[in-house]
């Protein structure tokens, strides 16, 4: 290489990608490089896109591919298309294999894969500090040793020990492949690799990675034979693949038994949490009851924060009143600024204290280890309407936004699995529909609001669970229950995985209120503010009266006629948080969320007829109808098929005013 | 192999829990059997049974992991008692 080229070639960035099986921190060692404030969490499978990211050092730029975690480089899962993809199409100079070291055994059955490669591997030993905390010992000079002397780093992602070392490995070994055969198969299989090389030899040239062809074509590998298509029937007599990766747990053993000390010397503390929480009577009530316990602090603590919210709120809308009134500004334009823009906008923002504690709650839970439990606490309920208690982790991140719930169904086997899943995750009552149940239940049932709220709740999840049967019965599939999850070990939630998940979380709610709700409470006002003659003061003659009226019909019948209540359901399409701006606009209401706000509401629409059984058959309604556009656009994506998703939201429609018309009808009936 | 080994053996959810045993074969679909191998369910490896329900689902700890395995894997993994292959 000449001086131009070495110089050249210094300066290109070079790209690592991080691989390693569920679970094991590469999000968090991501995270600790670049500065980047990706979700993560306790539970295999969080991460289910590649994202990419940059840093340097010494000079040296480089960037960071974080991909899914995946379990051997098969192609069964989206997980391990998208990883194996990025890995084999040289797209990465260096691959950093993070390993869990506490539990090391299953971990480097990928190891082992990855330098079949032949492609420069570092191992980030993660967790190291758990390794310790547990009184186990690794040989860090004998395990390179038996991993092709690839350099082996400690690290600690969490307490970010070990990081510079890394990047130091990266930027002086990122061009060193392993060195040798690291495992070695048996007789019979390692005389069947070498006539494999030698037939794709004599037809593809030399490769750098033959070794790896001639093994992934005894493991009958789809995507290998795709890419080099070559006849071995005389060779390949059956499929090999469980043979070898059986002789790679034997060297496996090999290498725990060399290298790892102490290796039961494990913390029972996870084993004694699991007797109560798996446990096979009460796993199902503490499930449940740890929800209500969310919910229960989400109104309460909420409630109590909010107050301050609501007092600020007044202070600014009367500030802003009062300095557009002196400077004598238009009418109409004071009237969008406070009763559109700063009722509506600011209605919403009073209810971030609820938001915030959901989302503190939900973060403690997915960090401390208990969601995968989960799957296994709710497989038999799972498993009547024909899915795995894995398909309740989407639903699970369905309480928090339907958008990533959904885009967690990938980690679902089935296509058929992730779509039944797809059409049950908005059941799941999101953060947005929080201020909707918060402001309904304490107007119109304010004993026994938390009761109203954690109803609402709970049908959901049965309409959802009945919904998934109905589904089943009609394509009359068999129902085997394949669930098939790693339990982690549980841990005290990190307090920077927290605030970063919780941060996110308020960030994009004060963001959809800054964008979404902001220009949605514009167009309301507009509607209901102007007509064919132009801007009126008489709502009722209001395009948005007119649009109103044309729906009253339809909504009559569950309670809901009114054509105020028509415009906040439509409203509602762009964001849920929009039904109740919609209800501050439309009965100008300064702070529907304050004490006053709520009794003026309660007036104007006890004027109407509206009491308490139509509340809760407008609830009903807003937990069933479709989802908001972000979550439908994001349908659309994951299903790839719009009539899908156009079925789906007909479905929606029609499911929601069915329950609607029956709990305001036989609720009217009773009460 | 001893004879008490065979005639002891039973499926993964038959076992009794806390106990250690000896995974004898697995066969469950292709897709999965080849899933379990690579995350170390094989042949002649040791697990021990963490928890199960009356619906088969259970739990179990193998090489240092805990899996949760619906009916229908639990089903495929055939087992003995014992503690060393």
């Amino acid at each position: 290489m000449s001086e131009k080229e070495k110089i050249v070639k210094s300066e290109r960035p070079i790209t690592v990608g991080f691989v390693g099986n569920p679970n094991c921190g590469k999000t968090t060692l991501f995270n600790a490089f670049t500065g980047a404030k990706l979700k993560v969490a306790n539970w295999p499978g969080v991460t289910v896109e590649r994202v990419e990211g940059e840093t340097s050092y010494q000079g040296r730029q480089i960037k960071v591919i974080d991909l899914p975690g995946i379990y051997s480089l098969s192609s069964y899962s989206i997980e391990e298309k998208v990883s194996r993809k990025c890995i084999e199409d040289g797209e990465v100079d260096v691959i950093i294999n993070v390993v869990d070291a506490s539990s090391l055994e299953r971990n480097l059955y990928l190891t082992l894969q990855l330098l079949e490669l032949k492609k420069p591997v570092i191992l980030a030993l993660n967790m190291m500090d758990i390794v310790e905390e547990r009184g186990m010992e690794i040989d860090l000079h004998r395990l390179p040793e038996m991993l092709g002397n690839i350099p082996v780093v400690p690290v600690s992602a969490r307490k970010r020990t070990g990081l510079d070392v890394l990047m130091h490995a990266v930027v002086h070994h990122y061009e060193e492949e392993p060195q040798g055969v690291v495992v070695r198969y048996s007789n019979e299989l390692e005389t069947i690799i070498e006539k494999v090389e030698i037939v794709l030899r004599a037809r593809y040239g030399e490769m750098d990675n033959m070794r790896w062809h001639a093994i992934k074509m005894m493991e009958y590998d789809e995507e290998v034979e795709n890419d080099h298509p070559v006849d071995l029937t005389n060779i390949i007599d059956k499929n090999y693949e469980k043979q070898i990766i059986n002789e790679k747990y034997d060297y496996i053993e090999e290498v725990i038994q060399e290298c790892l000390f102490h290796k039961n010397a494990k913390a029972a503390f996870t084993d004694k949490i699991d007797t109560w929480l798996t446990h096979r009577v009460w796993g199902v009530p503490i499930f449940l009851g740890i929800m209500a316990l969310v919910f229960f602090l989400t109104f309460t603590v909420g409630d109590f924060l909010k107050g301050y919210f609501e007092a600020g709120l007044d202070a600014f809308s009367a500030v802003v009143l009062n300095a557009m009134q002196s400077a004598h500004v238009w009418d109409w334009l004071i009237s969008l600024v406070v009763d559109g823009i700063i009722a509506g906008v600011g209605g919403i923002l009073t209810f971030l204290p609820n938001i915030f504690i959901l989302f503190l709650a939900l973060a403690f839970l997915e960090d401390s280890g208990y969601m995968s439990r989960v799957a296994y606490v709710m497989n038999e309920i799972m498993g009547m309407v024909g899915l795995s208690g894995k398909a309740f982790l989407p639903m699970l991140l369905g309480f928090g936004c339907t958008v990533p719930a959904v885009m967690a169904t990938r980690a679902l086997e089935s296509e058929k699995d992730r779509r039944r899943t797809i059409l049950i995750t908005p059941f799941m009552s999101c953060s947005a529909r929080l201020p909707i149940y918060v402001l309904f239940a304490e107007i119109f049932f304010p004993d026994k609001a938390l009761v109203v709220a954690y109803s609402l709740y709970l049908i959901g999840l049965a309409v959802a669970i009945l919904v998934a049967l109905v589904v089943q019965k009609l394509s009359e599939e068999e129902s085997g229950n394949a669930l098939l999850i790693e339990l982690p070990e549980y841990k005290v939630p990190n307090a920077r995985t927290v605030a970063i998940y919780v941060w996110d979380k308020v960030k994009d709610y004060l963001s959809k209120a800054g964008t979404t709700i902001f220009i949605a409470t514009i167009i309301l006002w507009f509607v209901l503010n102007s007509n064919f003659q132009g801007l009126t003061t008489d709502v009722s003659t209001s395009f948005g009266a007119m649009l109103g009226h044309a729906l009253v019909p339809i909504l009559k019948p569950a309670g809901l006629g009114s054509w105020q209540i028509a415009v906040a359901l439509i409203s509602g399409l762009s964001a849920k948080e929009v039904v109740v701006s919609s209800f501050a606009v439309l009965y100008e209401i300064s702070n529907i969320n304050s004490e006053a706000g709520m009794g003026t509401l309660m007036q104007s629409l006890a004027a109407q007829g509206f009491g308490a059984v139509n509340a809760y058959a407008l609830m009903i309604f807003c937990l069933l109808y479709s989802p908001c556009i972000a979550a439908v656009a994001t349908i659309k994506r994951e299903t790839h098929s719009i009539k899908w998703t156009a079925g789906m939201l007909a479905f929606q429609m029609i499911l929601a005013w069915v329950g609607a018309v029956l709990v305001y009808q036989i609720g009217s009936l009773i009460f | 192999m001893n004879m008490e080994a065979v005639i002891s053996g039973m499926k993964l959810y038959e076992g009794t829990v806390g106990k250690t045993y000896i995974v004898r074969s697995v066969l469950v679909d292709e897709k999965i059997t080849r899933r379990l191998e690579a995350l170390g369910v094989n042949e002649m490896t040791p697990l021990v049974l963490m928890n199960k329900k009356g619906s088969g689902t259970v739990i179990i700890k193998i090489r240092g992991t805990r899996l949760a395995l619906g009916r229908r894997i639990a089903e495929g993994i055939d087992i003995t008692e014992g503690t060393e292959r």
